[in-house]
C-alpha cells in the first residue's frame, strides 16, 4: 500500500486504534516550557502520579524570561515565580531543564533542532502550537494543550485522531531578496488563516528540497497559522547534513543504522492526499501582513485590497476591523510607510541563517536611531555563533545590542512588549491584536525587510539593498 | 471532569470571525500558574479601557449573569495553543459554544475540559445572532441537537469524545489505565532504543 510520510510516522507509533475511537500515539520527544506546564504538573501529581519518561522530556525557560541580564533574578514577581515553579517541577521529577544561564538555553523549537534532539521519524509534542517548527525534519510534530502536557507525562502518549492531509508542492526558484519567511506569507495569503484546518501539511517540490533547514523550519514553523495541525517535509541530504555531528545525534554505527531508517521516510508516489496544492514561487515578492490575521498579506509594493477585491462578505467586515485596529486604510501602500520599532526574533526567524541576513545587510550601516529595535537571537547557542562569527559586532557598529535568548517581543507577556500604538515590523508570526503587548500593531514580514526596514525607519522592500 | 448533557438557556453574541487565543486570553496574563478564577481576565482588552474601566460596548459587559452558551464566528479559538482560553471561558460561566469552525487545538482543549464545542452552518449562526437577546436555545449533547422556539438543528461530534463528555471521562484515566499495554510496546519495539 502506499503511504504518505505522514502514515509512515504514525504506523510507527500506533500503540493501538480504540474501535470507533481516537489512537494511541506513542510520543518520541515531549518539550515542555514554563508556561504551559505548571497546571499539568499540578494536575499530575493530584493525581498521584510521576512523569513516566523524564528521559524523553525536556524542560526550557523561554516565554516568560527577560532577554537583558539573565544572570540576576527576574525582577516581576510573577515571572519570577513561574520560573521558579518550572525548576521545581524538574527536579522532582527528573527532568532536564535548560533553564537561564545554561549553555544551551533558548526557545523551545529552536533548541530541539540545532542540540540534535529532534531527529527524523520521531512524534514530538509541545504545550505551544508552533512545536510544527519540528516537522522541518520529518517528525509529526504538534502544539498541545495543558490537560495534553500532563497526559504526555503521565503516560508518553497521546490520544489522536488521524488528521486530513494536504501536499503543497512548491516549484522554482526563491528570487532575490525573498526567503521562505516570504513563501509561508504568501501561501498565507493564498490560502487563508483557516485554510490548513484539521489537515496536516506535507510540503515538497523543488523550493522546498533547495532549502536549508531554517528556511525550512521557517515553512513548518507558521503552519500553525494556516489553522493546520501542523506541517513536514520528508528528510533528505540537507537534513542529514544539518544533523551530523549535532550534540545529541546519533554517532558512528548508530548514525549509519538511523540513517538507513530516515532514508525511508518520504511519501510514496503513488500515496493520496486528502488535499494538494502547487504554487510556483519563481516570481515571489518580499510580503508583508497590514491585518491582524496572519492571512492579511501582500506583496511589498501592493497596494491594501479594497473590499471589494476579498472573496466575500464577512472576509471584507473583518477587513475593515483589522484596518481600523492598524489605523490603515484599503487601497494605501505601506511602502515607506514609518515605523516604531523592529522586533527581529522568535521560533520563526531567529535562527543563525536569520541574523546572518541582518548582518549582510547592516555591514557598514546605521540603523535609524528613531527606531526601537529588538534583536533576540532564538537561542544562547545562536547567540554564541553570533559572536563568533562577527556578526555581534556588525550589530553594534550599526547601532543594536544584540539581547539575550527567549521568546521577547513574540508574545506580550515578558518584558520586551511593544508600546501600546506603535507599528513594529517583526519577523515573528503573529500579528494578532494585542499579541506584541496590548494596542501594539504587527507588521509581519522576513529577517531581509526587517534589516532594510531598520536602516530607513520606514517599511523598505529588501530586493535594493541585499548585496550580491 | 465534569459531565455535560442538556443545556437550556440565554446566549452570548460574539460577532466576531477569527477570535485567537491571544483575544480571548491576552499574553500578560500566562503568568499566572494555576486554572482557577481566570475568568476576570477573559478578553482583558476588549472588556476594560486603557484604565481598567469595564468597557460598556463589549458585549460580555452587558450581562449581570453570564449564561452558558457564546455564539461566536469563525475559526474561534485560532492561534496559541494556551489552554487558559479554555479555563477563563469555563471560569465565565460558559458550558458550550456554537461557531461555524474552531481552531483544532482550542477543540481539543475544550473536550478535555468538558466544554462543548459545537459546528453549526454560518445560516444558522447568523439565525441565531439576530434572535431577541432573552431567546433560549437548547442543547442536546445525547441527541446531538440544538433547538430555538422556531427550528432544530443536528451537530455532529466525535463518538468517543461524545462518551467521553457525557461521562465526564478524560483520556488521562483511559491512558492510565493501559499503563502495561504501553509498557510493553515499548519493549516490544526493540528496547527502547530502537525507538526514534
Ligand atoms: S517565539 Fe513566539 S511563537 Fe515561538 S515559542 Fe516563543 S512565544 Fe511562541
Amino acid at each position: 500500500m502506499a503511504d504518505t510520510l505522514y502514515d509512515k510516522i504514525w504506523n510507527q507509533h500506533l500503540v493501538k486504534t480504540i474501535p470507533e475511537g481516537p489512537g494511541v500515539l506513542y510520543i518520541d520527544q515531549h518539550f515542555i516550557h514554563e508556561v504551559s506546564s505548571p497546571q499539568a504538573f499540578r494536575s499530575l501529581e493530584e493525581r498521584g502520579q510521576r512523569v513516566r519518561r523524564p528521559d524523553r522530556t525536556l524542560a526550557v525557560a523561554d516565554h516568560n524570561v527577560p532577554t537583558w541580564n539573565q544572570h540576576l533574578p527576574i525582577k516581576e514577581e510573577m515571572s519570577r515565580k513561574q520560573v521558579a515553579l518550572l525548576e521545581e517541577n524538574c527536579k522532582k521529577h527528573g527532568v532536564m531543564l535548560y533553564g537561564l544561564g545554561h549553555p544551551l538555553q533558548g526557545i523551545v523549537h529552536v533548541v530541539g533542532p540545532e542540540t540534535g534532539i529532534t531527529q527524523p521519524g520521531m512524534t514530538i509534542v509541545c504545550g505551544d502550537s508552533h512545536t510544527s517548527t519540528h516537522g522541518a525534519f520529518g517528525t509529526i510534530a504538534f502544539g498541545i494543550g495543558t490537560s495534553e502536557v500532563e497526559m504526555v507525562l503521565a503516560s508518553q502518549c497521546m490520544m489522536q485522531y488521524k488528521p486530513k492531509q494536504m501536499r503543497i508542492r512548491l516549484d522554482g526558484k526563491l528570487p532575490k531578496g525573498c526567503t521562505s519567511k516570504d513563501v509561508i506569507l504568501f501561501l498565507l495569503a493564498k490560502l487563508t488563516a483557516s485554510g490548513g484546518t484539521g489537515h496536516f501539511i506535507e510540503y515538497a517540490g523543488e523550493a522546498i528540497q533547495n532549502m536549508s533547514m531554517e528556511e525550512r523550519m521557517t515553512i513548518c514553523n507558521m503552519s500553525i497559522e494556516l489553522g493546520a495541525r501542523g506541517g513536514l517535509i520528508a528528510p533528505d541530504e540537507t537534513t542529514f547534513a544539518y544533523m551530523k555531528g549535532r550534540q545529541f545525534a546519533p554517532k558512528g554505527l548508530a548514525w549509519d543504522e538511523k540513517l538507513r531508517g530516515w532514508q525511508t521516510l518520504f511519501s510514496d508516489a503513488e500515496a493520496q492526499f486528502d488535499l494538494e496544492y502547487q504554487f510556483d514561487i519563481s516570481n515571489l515578492s518580499p510580503r508583508i501582513t497590514f491585518g491582524t490575521n496572519p492571512g492579511q498579506g501582500i506583496a511589498i509594493d501592493q497596494p491594501i485590497p479594497k473590499a471589494d477585491q476579498l472573496n466575500n462578505e464577512t472576509d471584507a467586515e473583518q477587513h475593515q476591523q483589522a484596518l481600523d485596529y492598524m489605523d490603515l486604510r484599503a487601497g494605501m501602500s505601506l511602502s515607506d510607510f514609518p515605523l516604531d520599532e523592529i522586533f527581529i526574533g522568535s521560533c520563526t526567524n531567529a535562527r543563525i541563517e536569520d541574523l546572518r541576513q541582518v548582518a549582510q545587510i547592516w555591514k557598514g550601516r546605521k540603523v535609524d536611531p528613531n527606531l526601537r529595535i529588538n534583536l533576540v537571537p532564538g537561542s544562547s547557542q545562536v547567540a554564541a555563533q553570533a559572536e563568533e562569527e562577527g556578526l555581534a559586532a556588525i550589530f553594534s557598529a550599526a547601532g543594536v545590542q544584540m539581547r539575550q535568548a527567549g521568546c521577547s517581543a513574540c508574545l506580550g507577556m515578558n518584558e520586551d512588549k511593544v508600546r501600546k500604538g506603535a507599528y513594529c515590523l517583526s519577523t515573528s508570526n503573529r500579528n494578532f491584536e494585542g499579541r506584541q503587548g496590548p494596542g501594539a500593531r504587527t507588521f509581519l514580514a522576513s529577517p531581509m525587510t526587517a534589516a532594510a526596514s531598520a536602516i530607513t525607519g520606514k517599511i523598505t522592500d529588501p530586493r535594493d539593498w541585499v548585496r550580491d | 471532569m465534569q459531565a455535560i448533557n442538556k443545556i437550556k438557556d440565554t446566549w452570548v453574541n460574539l460577532k466576531i470571525d477569527q477570535v485567537d487565543t491571544d483575544q480571548i486570553f491576552p499574553g500578560e496574563f500566562l503568568k499566572i500558574s494555576t486554572k482557577e478564577g481566570l475568568g476576570k481576565y477573559a478578553f482583558y482588552d476588549r472588556r476594560y479601557d486603557e484604565n481598567g474601566e469595564p468597557n460598556s460596548d463589549f458585549v460580555l459587559n452587558q450581562y449581570e449573569k453570564m449564561p452558558q452558551v457564546l455564539v461566536a464566528g469563525k475559526n474561534f479559538g485560532s492561534g496559541s495553543s494556551r489552554e487558559h482560553a479554555v479555563w477563563c471561558l469555563k471560569d465565565l460561566g460558559f458550558s458550550v459554544i456554537i461557531a461555524p469552525s474552531f481552531a483544532d487545538i482550542f477543540k481539543n482543549n475544550a473536550y478535555n475540559n468538558g466544554l462543548l464545542v459545537i459546528e453549526l452552518p454560518q445560516s444558522r449562526v447568523a439565525s441565531l445572532w439576530g434572535k431577541p437577546q432573552d431567546s433560549i436555545v437548547s442543547i442536546s449533547l445525547a441527541d446531538q441537537t440544538v433547538s430555538t422556539d422556531s427550528w432544530k438543528a443536528s451537530f455532529a461530534i466525535n463518538a468517543y469524545k461524545k462518551e467521553c463528555l457525557l461521562k465526564g471521562l478524560d483520556d488521562i484515566d483511559y491512558l492510565l489505565n493501559i499503563a502495561s499495554e504501553i509498557a510493553s510496546w515499548e519493549k516490544e519495539k526493540g528496547g527502547d532504543d530502537n525507538l526514534n
